[in-house]
C-alpha cells in the first residue's frame, strides 16, 4: 500500500512537471504579448510527432528529442511570423478563432501525412529498466528521468527570466511593450523568440510525455486544458504561478484518481465504487480551480484580473 | 419601408431554409432535408450563443456544455420511458418521457441552472480568465459524461424511436424540420425583440462599459449572469433537438470541439448579426458536405477558411454581403 501510494505521488508529480512545461510558455506568451493561444497544444504534438519519426529514422531516442525541440520551435516561429503576429492587437475572440483554426489544421494535416494510428516511441536504453522503490514497487526510470528533465528546464527558465538579458527584456516586455520598444529593443523580435520559446517547452513535453503514453493527433488537447486550468489557478503571466499550480494539478488529478476510489469502497461495493470515484476524480482539478477563483479571482499569483 | 440590405439578406436566408426541404420534398431528396434540419438545429445553437458572445460581449467557449446537457436530457428521459424504469422514486416518483415538450422543458431547466452555476463562478472573472473558465467548466462536465457509466459513458446512448409531438409524426423528415424551424423562427423573434427590450439596451452598456452601468444604477453582473442563462437554455434546446435528429447523444456533444463549432457558425456568419448564426451554420454544413465528399481531411481547408476569415473578413458572411453593422 504504501510503496503504490508513493508510486501515485511520483506520477503526480511527473504530471505536474510535464504540465509546467506546457503551461509556462501559455502563460509567457498570455504575458508579454496578451495572447491567448488554443494551438499550444498542436506544438506539444508537433513535438511528439518530430520525436518519433526521427527516432524511428535514426534509432535514437536523443536525436529524437532534439529533433523536437527544433520542429516545435520553428513551427512556433512560423506560425508567428504567418498568423499570430496580426494577433496581438485583435481582441481575444478573434485570438480563440484564429488560433482554433489552427489547431485544425494541425490536427487534420497532421492526420493527412501520418493516417490515426497513433506511433509509438521507445524508451532509450540508456533509462530503460525499473528502480526499487522504498516498500518495493518497481519505478520506471525513464519517469524519474523526465521529472528531473523537467525540473532542469524549470530551474533553467527561472534562470532565463530572471538573470539573463533577454529575461530582462522579457520582463519588461510584460511590464510596458511601448516602453521597451522606445528604447530600442527590437519588439516584433522579441515577440518571436518568447513564441518560439514556449513553442520548444511544449515540443519537449510532448516528446517526454509521447514516449510514456502514444503518439497521435489531437493529444495536446486534453494537455492544453489542464494548462489552462494550471494558469488560471496560478494566475496568468506568472511562472511562478505556472510552477505551483501544475505541481497541484498534477497531484490533485493522480491522487484524486487513486485515493477516491479507494475512499468511496469503505462505504459503497467495489464497482460502484470505482464508477463514482473515477467520475468525481475527473472533476477534481476543475472544482479546485472554481475554489481558487471565488477566493482569489486573479489566481494565486495573478496581479490582476 | 424602405429595407436595408441586411434585412433583405434575412428575408433570404429565411426563405431558402424553408424553400429547400419543401423543394427536397417534392422531389423526394429526403437527405436534403436532414441536411437543412442539421442547419436549422445547428443555427439555434448558435442564435443562443449569439446572445452571450454577440450582443453581451461574453466570449464562452463553453457552450457545448449546455448543448450537450440538452443532448443528454432527450437521451436519459426518453431511455428510461423506453425501459419503463423511473429516474428517481424518492422523494417521489419521477418517470422517463418520450414526449419533446417534456423534453425541451427539462433541457431548458436543466442548462438554465447550470448556466446560473457556471455563470455565477464565471462572471466574477472577465476577458482571457472567462474564456478558459467557461471551457474549462465544459470540459469538467465532459469528463463526467465519459466517465459516469449509468448512461452509456464514453460510448453514448442511443435513442431508438424519435421522441413524439402531439399531431406530428416526427419520424416524418419534413415534420421534424417544421418543428425545429419554428422553434428556431421563435428563437430569432426573441432575440430581435430582446435587444431591443430594456434589458438588451442595458446588455449592450455592460459589454461596452462595466463602471458607467454601475454610475447610473445598473448592476452590470446580474444582467451579464441573465444574459448567459438566456443563452444557454436556447442552446440547450438545441442540444435537445440535435439528439432527436441523430437519435443518438454522446460525450462528442460536449466537447470543445462542439463549443468551437458553436463559435465558428456565430463568427462565419457575424457576430451580433441577428441571422449571422443561421448564415453561419448553412456556410459550415455546406463546406462540410461538399468538402467532405471530396477530400477526408475536410477540416484543414475550412481551418484555412476561418483562419481567413478571422484575419480579413470580420463582419463574417452577412458582414461581406450587407456592410459595416450599423449602431444599435
Amino acid at each position: 500500500m504504501f510503496s503504490l501510494f508513493l508510486e501515485q505521488m511520483l506520477n503526480g508529480f511527473q504530471s505536474g512537471v510535464m504540465l509546467f512545461l506546457m503551461a509556462s510558455g501559455l502563460t509567457l506568451v498570455f504575458g508579454v504579448m496578451g495572447l491567448i493561444n488554443l494551438a499550444h497544444g498542436s506544438l506539444y504534438m508537433v513535438g511528439a510527432f518530430a520525436c518519433a519519426v526521427v527516432a524511428a529514422w535514426t534509432g535514437s531516442f536523443w536525436l529524437g528529442l532534439v529533433a523536437s525541440l527544433m520542429a516545435a520551435a520553428l513551427a512556433g516561429v512560423l506560425v508567428e511570423i504567418l498568423v499570430i503576429r496580426r494577433l496581438y492587437r485583435r481582441d481575444h475572440l478573434d485570438q480563440v478563432l484564429a488560433t482554433f483554426a489552427l489547431i485544425l489544421i494541425f490536427s487534420e494535416g497532421t492526420r493527412w501525412i501520418f493516417g490515426s494510428f497513433p506511433l509509438f516511441l521507445n524508451v532509450p536504453d540508456l533509462l530503460a529498466g525499473t528502480v526499487i522503490l522504498p516498500g518495493g514497487a518497481q519505478y520506471p526510470i525513464f519517469r524519474l528521468a523526465i521529472i528531473a528533465a523537467g525540473l532542469l528546464v524549470a530551474a533553467g527558465l527561472f534562470l532565463l527570466i530572471g538573470k539573463t538579458r533577454l529575461g530582462t527584456r522579457i520582463r519588461a516586455g510584460e511590464a510596458d511593450r511601448e516602453m521597451i520598444a522606445a528604447l530600442g529593443i527590437n519588439i516584433d523580435r522579441l515577440y518571436t523568440v518568447v513564441f518560439a520559446l514556449g513553442a520548444a517547452l511544449a515540443g519537449l513535453a510532448g516528446a517526454f510525455v509521447g514516449t510514456t503514453q502514444s503518439v497521435q493527433v489531437g493529444m495536446g488537447e486534453p494537455v492544453l486544458i489542464l494548462a489552462f486550468v494550471v494558469i488560471v489557478i496560478g494566475g496568468i503571466g506568472s511562472i511562478k504561478g505556472a510552477l505551483i499550480g501544475s505541481i497541484l494539478v498534477g497531484f490533485t488529478d493522480t491522487m484524486g484518481r487513486f485515493l477516491l476510489p479507494l475512499a468511496l469502497s469503505t462505504v459503497t461495493d467495489a464497482s460502484s465504487a470505482t464508477s463514482i470515484g473515477s467520475a468525481l476524480a475527473s472533476m477534481l482539478i476543475y472544482i479546485l480551480m472554481a475554489l481558487v477563483l471565488f477566493l482569489r479571482p486573479s489566481g494565486l499569483f495573478g496581479a490582476k484580473a | 419601408m424602405i429595407m436595408n440590405r441586411e434585412t433583405i439578406i434575412n428575408s433570404v436566408l429565411a426563405a431558402l431554409l424553408i424553400a429547400i426541404p419543401l423543394v427536397a420534398q417534392a422531389m423526394g431528396e429526403i437527405f436534403i432535408i436532414t441536411l437543412v434540419t442539421k442547419v436549422a438545429i445547428l443555427a439555434l445553437a448558435g442564435v443562443g450563443l449569439n446572445i452571450a458572445l454577440g450582443y453581451g460581449g461574453l466570449v464562452s467557449f463553453g457552450h457545448a456544455a449546455f448543448f450537450g446537457i440538452g443532448g443528454y436530457a432527450a437521451g436519459i428521459l426518453a431511455s428510461h420511458a423506453l425501459n419503463y424504469q423511473p429516474i428517481a422514486t424518492w422523494p417521489f416518483e419521477i418517470s422517463g418521457s418520450t414526449q419533446m415538450i417534456v423534453i425541451w422543458a427539462v433541457a431548458l431547466i436543466a442548462s438554465a441552472l447550470a448556466a446560473l452555476v457556471i455563470g455565477a463562478i464565471t462572471l466574477r472573472t472577465s476577458g482571457v480568465y472567462f474564456i478558459m473558465i467557461t471551457l474549462a467548466f465544459a470540459q469538467m462536465i465532459y469528463y463526467f459524461a465519459i466517465s459516469w457509466p449509468a448512461y452509456g459513458g464514453e460510448d453514448g446512448l442511443s435513442i431508438y424511436v424519435r421522441n413524439g409531438f402531439p399531431g406530428l409524426n416526427t419520424l416524418d423528415p419534413i415534420s421534424f424540420f417544421a418543428i425545429c424551424a419554428v422553434l428556431l423562427a421563435l428563437a430569432l423573434w426573441f432575440s430581435a425583440v430582446l435587444v431591443r427590450s430594456r434589458f438588451g439596451l442595458a446588455l449592450h452598456g455592460a459589454r461596452q462599459n462595466d463602471q458607467r452601468m454601475k454610475s447610473v444604477g445598473i448592476a452590470p453582473f446580474r444582467i451579464k449572469l441573465t444574459a448567459f442563462v438566456i443563452s444557454a437554455m436556447i442552446t440547450g434546446l438545441a442540444g435537445a433537438l440535435y439528439a432527436d435528429l441523430n437519435r443518438f447523444v454522446s460525450p462528442s456533444m460536449l466537447s470543445w470541439h462542439m463549443s468551437g463549432e458553436i463559435m465558428v457558425f456565430v463568427i462565419l456568419g457575424g457576430v451580433g448579426r441577428l441571422f449571422g448564426p443561421v448564415a453561419g451554420a448553412g456556410l459550415y454544413i455546406l463546406l462540410e458536405h461538399l468538402l467532405g465528399g471530396a477530400f477526408d481531411y475536410w477540416q484543414l481547408p475550412l481551418g484555412v477558411l476561418l483562419l481567413l476569415v478571422v484575419l480579413f473578413a470580420r463582419g463574417g458572411l452577412i458582414g461581406l454581403l450587407a456592410g459595416e453593422r450599423k449602431h444599435a
